[in-house]
């Protein structure tokens, strides 16, 4: 009984958001903006962006989603800020999320820094090109392609698979001469799993494009690393995610450098946002214990979808 | 990397290293930035954009935001950091910066234990994010 009314109320919560968040929509640059932000006390919108990513931080960790993909599209779909100062914050709030992750994931040899190195370097080179691109386009034009983008990963969200050891065979060329290999211990059952990887020359290019992306978008890409490193490149599913996650602190690096080299941080945006995301996380972390995984993955799914909508709908003008 | 480290559930020492800077590194530039957005939210140091205007420019193209409120892109911020909006740069540039220095730092592990050729992709690595952080790329918005 207990259970089921917390439930309801992570429910509730993660709905009310959904909510609030549709009324902000009449208040977005394109429509309102210095006039409609002009009339609040200058705090109002950092207390909201704080209460708001504090909800994205706890559904991001209940529905195994990156705080990063949540916010760029609802931030810049709700929020009265300009994309260009969204996708700045969007990429240091998943920087953040990754340097926090980073140290624990790689002591516990969850992360393979082996593995992350070749596949970084493509990353994070192909990210400045995506962050040069994206700060380059007219910004209906990145506004449409984010919309897209969101849509594809819904797509993704419900169709893909995982597997917890994928089946490698045989090492291919590539990886066997980086040395790309491990072991690690299933601490559910004790088991030690030697792993190794395959197909690295096509996981290798799939990064080019993921680069892309999460340079162009400031999105956090784990959406995509995980299931290149899993089901592609053939890693243990622990080991993909623990890497993917690490993988960010990375990408996001040569990205985010480029966002504040361009003027794209605010630190009125960038501190509540980052402070929401992490409160939120650790929240979420604590929840994990009483909510059901699944039911939160959908109300994801559903946000994730109504902010893609949102996204095109002002890329394309609508 | 030696052939027994690499087959042991625990992960090498160049690893170990990266974490260790990346958590210093990490808990240092979070604290910077609690900080410093404290003393920019208090009042006590002057801002450069006064928090009353900043709504004014954030729903203003990054381009409009840097002619409008007199910023200067790229590293500029660096001499406006005496101000408490600035201020702040100074958490974000080292949690951007860190991965550098984590590169940095297992190099020469890498090298000792005969591991050239991730040596070499760490300092191509480094080469990447430095190029990036320099501003050489190009600043100043759209």
């Amino acid at each position: 009984m207990e259970k089921t009314g917390k439930m309801s109320m992570i429910g509730l919560t993660l709905l009310l958001s959904v909510h609030i968040m549709s009324g902000f929509g009449h208040c977005d640059a394109s429509t309102a903006g210095p006039e409609v932000a002009g009339s609040l006390a200058w705090w109002v919108w950092p207390v909201i962006l704080l209460g708001v990513t504090f909800v994205m931080g706890v559904a991001a960790v209940l529905g195994g989603v990156g705080g990063g993909v949540l916010f760029v599209p609802i931030i810049s779909g709700f929020f009265p800020f300009h994309l260009d100062f969204v996708r700045g914050a969007g990429l240091l709030v998943a920087l953040a999320g990754a340097l926090a992750a980073g140290p624990g994931l790689l002591k516990m040899n969850l992360a393979s820094l082996r593995l992350a190195i070749p596949v970084a370097l493509i990353a994070s080179s192909f990210a400045i090109v995506g962050a040069m691109l994206g700060l380059a386009l007219p910004t209906n034009v990145v506004q449409t392609a984010l919309g897209a983008t969101i849509l594809g990963i819904c797509v993704l969200m419900l169709t893909s698979k995982k597997s917890d050891v994928p089946d490698v065979p045989k090492a291919d060329p590539i990886s066997s001469v980086l040395r790309i290999y491990g072991v690690y211990q299933e601490a559910s059952t004790g088991e030690v799993i030697d792993w190794k990887i395959h197909r690295t020359w096509q996981g290798l290019v799939l990064f080019i494009v993921i680069g892309v992306m999460a340079g162009m978008f400031g999105l956090g890409a784990g959406w995509a690393n995980v299931p290149v490193l899993n089901l592609l490149m053939g890693a243990p599913l622990k080991i993909s995610v623990a890497t993917s996650k690490f993988l960010l602190s990375i990408t996001d690096t040569s990205a985010a450098w480029i966002y504040m080299n361009q003027g794209c941080v605010i630190p009125m945006m960038v501190v509540p946002s980052l402070l929401g995301i992490m409160a939120g996380s650790f929240v979420g972390v604590r929840l994990l214990k009483v909510a059901k995984p699944g039911m939160v993955r959908w109300i994801v799914i559903g946000m994730l979808g109504f902010a893609g909508l949102k996204a095109l709908s002002k890329g394309l003008g609508f | 990397m030696t052939q027994q480290t690499r087959k042991s559930v625990e992960a090498g020492p160049e690893q170990i290293l990266y974490a260790t800077f990346l958590e210093r590194g990490m808990l240092l530039g979070l604290g910077l930035l609690i900080v410093t957005f404290l003393i920019y939210v208090s009042g006590i140091v002057k801002p450069y954009v006064p928090v009353t205007e900043i709504q004014n420019y954030w729903s203003l193209s990054v381009s409009q935001y840097l002619h409008k409120a007199n910023v200067h892109p790229g590293w500029g911020w660096v001499h406006l950091v005496g101000y408490a909006d600035f201020l702040n740069f100074i958490g974000i540039a080292l949690l951007a910066g860190i991965t550098i220095l984590c590169f940095l730092a297992i190099i020469p592990t890498l090298w000792r234990n005969n591991d050239r050729l991730y040596a070499i992709l760490s300092l191509l690595e480094v080469i990447i994010l430095s190029v990036a952080a320099s501003g050489i790329l190009g600043s100043g918005g759209h």
